[in-house]
């Protein structure tokens, strides 16, 4: 058994252990650590795959980020759980049953068949055009030339997502004083100079 | 050498997990959403074993794109997440009948 077979093993099994976790631990901040290490491993997997940079984008963007977001609105929300054993394990023989058919068919066609890429004839970007490229350089000679349009709407998708969750979690609260530039300088008919005799004082 | 076949059967699998998980919460919307998450690295495995497998880099390119429409979705539903938590005051996926579906 060779070292990257071994280790394709070792990543794709913790991958799926704390895939599962992710899923049955009663802890919502549990689950948001075990994320981060599928996530992790996930990485791996594509470092075998030699997909250095997204495997690298990939811990940047959702160990770094996303699971961040995450932790933080576990942590700040504060969840109360009232449900009984009972009720939560109501869905679990449709859930399970529909679980194990999607499974049972996946593997069995997975099983059965044989792909034979070897003689493909459609690829648009074939890795011998990058031979002496990294797997960065060969990302970007592609994603800033053909793909650029796609780069700039994906830009706008985040923006989208960006202005949205703003927008929504954006609240006016009652009672809170704010500064009106416009009333601070418009101020002169609101105010009254008057000439202050010495030891007299004024009458407020 | 690891052959197409066990990733492909790696990403099914993770696939699944994802599924179930969406079927099998019922305690808060979080959990959902990182199911969610789960079924979208499936997917970006897969395009990247293609990738890998057919000497072609336009699987890694889309693997981008779908790295960036998660991280979207994953703000924004924990946006609504938030309001929804602070107008119903829980999250509990049996309470959410609002539409009495």
């Amino acid at each position: 058994m060779s070292i990257s077979l071994l280790t394709f093993y070792l990543f794709s099994a913790i991958l799926l252990l704390s895939s599962l976790m992710v899923i049955s631990t009663k802890n919502p901040v549990h689950s948001v650590l075990f994320l981060i290490l599928a996530f992790l491993n996930a990485a791996g997997i594509f470092v075998i795959l030699h997909a250095e940079f997204l495997a690298m984008i990939l811990i940047i963007v959702y160990v770094g980020a996303v699971a961040v977001l995450f932790l933080f609105v576990v942590m700040m929300l504060d969840f109360k759980t009232s449900l009984e054993k009972d009720n939560i394990l109501q869905y679990m023989p449709i859930g399970l049953l529909i679980g194990l058919v999607f499974i049972a068919e996946l593997v069995i066609v997975l099983i059965n068949t044989r792909l034979d890429l070897s003689n493909i004839q459609i690829l648009t970007n074939p890795l011998g055009n990058f031979m002496d490229q990294s797997n960065t350089q060969a990302i970007g000679s592609i994603l800033y030339t053909n793909y650029v349009l796609y780069f700039q709407l994906s830009g706008i998708i985040l923006l989208v997502a960006m202005v949205g969750s703003i927008v929504l979690t954006l609240r006016d609260r009652e009672g809170v004083k704010r500064q009106i530039v416009s009333e601070q300088v418009d101020r002169k008919g609101k105010i009254e100079l008057v000439d202050v005799k010495s030891g007299e004082g004024v009458d407020i | 050498m690891i052959e197409l076949n066990q990733f492909l059967i790696l990403s099914a699998l993770l696939f699944s997990i994802g599924v179930i998980g969406i079927f099998l919460n019922r305690k808060n919307v979080i959990i959902i959403l990182m199911s969610i998450e789960i079924i979208l690295l499936a997917v970006n495995i897969n395009l990247i074993a293609f990738s890998y497998f057919l000497n072609d880099l336009t699987g890694q390119i889309f693997s981008l794109f779908v790295l960036t429409v998660a991280a979207a979705e994953a703000a924004i539903g924990l946006a609504i997440l938030v309001i929804y938590n602070r107008n119903a005051g829980s999250i509990e996926i049996e309470k959410i009948n609002t539409l009495k579906g």
